[in-house]
């Protein structure tokens, strides 16, 4: 391709001087075309409709609990005053937990760039495109392969005695391995967990642990970031 | 047709000149009328058309996207309206949460809204990307609206966080020097992004400031633009994700 394009395009910027056009017709269909699966509804008023309900049950919804619960409200603030702990919100106890077993650069930096790294690259590393189970095909190879990861992981979590994200990764690694081993007719949670792909595995994985440390940071962490019972 | 009274205001309205002037079209009763009403309408017209039927289906999305958007207008409107009664200064920030509570009629039904909508709306962010990603809606053609949510979800938690501060009260004093001090963990650049973002060393009047200004102007606005592109960006994909392996039992 090295010889010049024989054609210009797009010099003249008068819509009626300079008419020409020039259409590429390439390969690629459209997003749309290559979508298009069942019949198609008018989304006035159906779209519409629905969303209308929609918000009128979350406003219902919530306005019905606003008039219950009350929104906390502590002394004021006083820097001389720690309280102890000193917690995060909810959404960051995650973390938080983290922070309690990892380096600080571990679990406050690296950890949280990592997550979410690997949620914007999710799309483009072609996960799950085809959803194919993990295990329909060359189980030879990539049973040892999830053994070894598996392993790995837990040894380094051991390391650091990281037992609130032990507890939720020894499970997910279980039902994965254990699914390797299950054979058709054993009921649908085994039919089921057969046909996972990886990336349903790993995310599952991750939604558990994220889950576990976050109640965990919630209700079980006390003075000291010490294990307490909520219900003592 | 017209039998009810609201019909009929309705059928008179139609035929005035203003009404006319406003809508540019007629009741939305044939396709071409419906199609108008959604990309006629500058609201609305970032959204498609037409959609799939089976996309409507509850299973398809549980509303959790639509949950998210309209968690977001209730803390817009209620936010406003707090707004009115607050003042990003230390010791009267926390005196305004004590008028609301005393004083503003209504006031603490108004904080417990927009407090309750802030905690629901992160949980349904978090739900809504998870069931994306098991549905497979991150898959081609969608792979930039899911970044765009990645964007979003962000958003989402600096905006919830942003606003722990705000009341000024033990509770929030310290849940943001927990994670601020995280921030100066990051090598190198920690010290500065956490004087950055607290205008100074320690979290008082000027953090309080800096929080509010992003609460309340610079991370909705990004919100705003997000939202918009995430719609929009639905539209131009084809429509939501339905798969046809998925689709055919039921
Ligand atoms: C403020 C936050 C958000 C709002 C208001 C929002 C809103 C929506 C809405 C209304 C839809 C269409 C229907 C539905 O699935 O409910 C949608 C679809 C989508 N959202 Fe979000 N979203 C948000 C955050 C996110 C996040 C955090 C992600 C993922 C990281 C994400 C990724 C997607 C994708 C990929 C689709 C297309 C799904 C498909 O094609 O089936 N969104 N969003």
């Amino acid at each position: 391709m090295s010889e010049k394009a024989k054609y210009e395009a797009g010099f003249g910027s008068d819509a009626l001087k300079d008419p020409q056009r020039i259409v590429f017709i390439t390969k690629k269909t459209s997003a749309k075309v290559k979508g298009d699966v069942g019949r198609q509804v008018m989304s006035f008023p159906h779209v519409i409709l629905r969303e209308a309900i929609a918000f009128q049950v979350l406003t219902i919804v919530l306005v019905a609990i606003a008039l219950f619960w009350d929104a906390p409200l502590e002394q004021l603030a006083n820097p001389l005053l720690t309280p102890n702990p000193a917690k995060a919100p909810w959404y960051f106890l995650g973390l938080q937990e983290l922070l309690h077993y990892f380096p600080p650069v571990v679990g406050g930096v690296l950890i949280p760039t990592l997550v979410v790294v690997a949620l914007i690259v999710i799309p483009y590393f072609n996960v799950n495109i085809e959803g194919a189970p993990l295990w329909a095909a060359r189980r030879g190879r990539r049973f040892p392969l999830v053994v070894g990861t598996v392993v790995a992981l837990l040894a380094i979590l051991v390391a650091y005695q990281a037992w609130t994200v032990i507890a939720p990764t020894v499970l997910v690694a279980g039902g994965v391995l254990l699914s390797n081993f299950l054979s058709p007719g054993q009921g649908r949670l085994a039919d089921f967990l057969r046909a996972r792909p990886l990336p349903w595995w790993v995310m599952t994985w991750f939604i558990a642990v994220a889950l576990t440390l976050t109640i965990v940071g919630t209700f079980f962490r006390g003075p000291g970031w010490s294990w307490i019972w909520p219900w003592r | 047709m017209a039998t009810t009274w609201t019909q009929q205001t309705l059928n008179h309205l139609r035929r005035t000149r203003a009404w006319k002037s406003i809508f540019r079209r007629g009741p939305a009763r044939t396709n071409r009328t419906r199609s108008l009403a959604i990309f006629g309408n500058i609201f609305l017209h970032v959204l498609p058309v037409k959609v799939r039927e089976k996309s409507l289906r509850l299973r398809a999305t549980y509303y959790l996207g639509s949950f998210s958007f309209f968690l977001f207008v209730v803390l817009t409107v209620t936010g406003v309206l707090l707004m009115f009664y607050y003042h990003p200064a230390v010791p009267e920030a926390y005196r305004d949460m004590k008028d609301l509570r005393f004083v503003v009629a209504n006031g603490v039904f108004l904080r417990n809204l927009h407090r309750l909508a802030a905690q629901v709306m992160v949980a349904a962010v978090f739900w809504h990307m998870f069931h994306v990603f098991f549905r497979g809606g991150y898959k081609p053609p969608h792979e930039f609206n899911w970044v765009v949510g990645v964007g979003l979800l962000l958003v989402t938690l600096f905006l919830s966080y942003t606003g722990y501060l705000l009341p000024w009260d033990q509770l929030a004093f310290w849940a943001i020097t927990v994670g601020t001090n995280i921030i100066s963990y990051v090598p190198i650049l920690g010290h500065p992004i956490r004087f950055l973002l607290l205008g100074g060393n320690i979290i008082g009047e000027n953090a309080l400031l800096r929080f509010y200004v992003l609460h309340c102007v610079i991370l909705p606005l990004a919100a705003v633009i997000l939202i918009a592109v995430h719609f929009w960006r639905i539209q131009k994909d084809g429509g939501l994700t339905v798969r046809e392996d998925h689709e055919r039992k039921g």
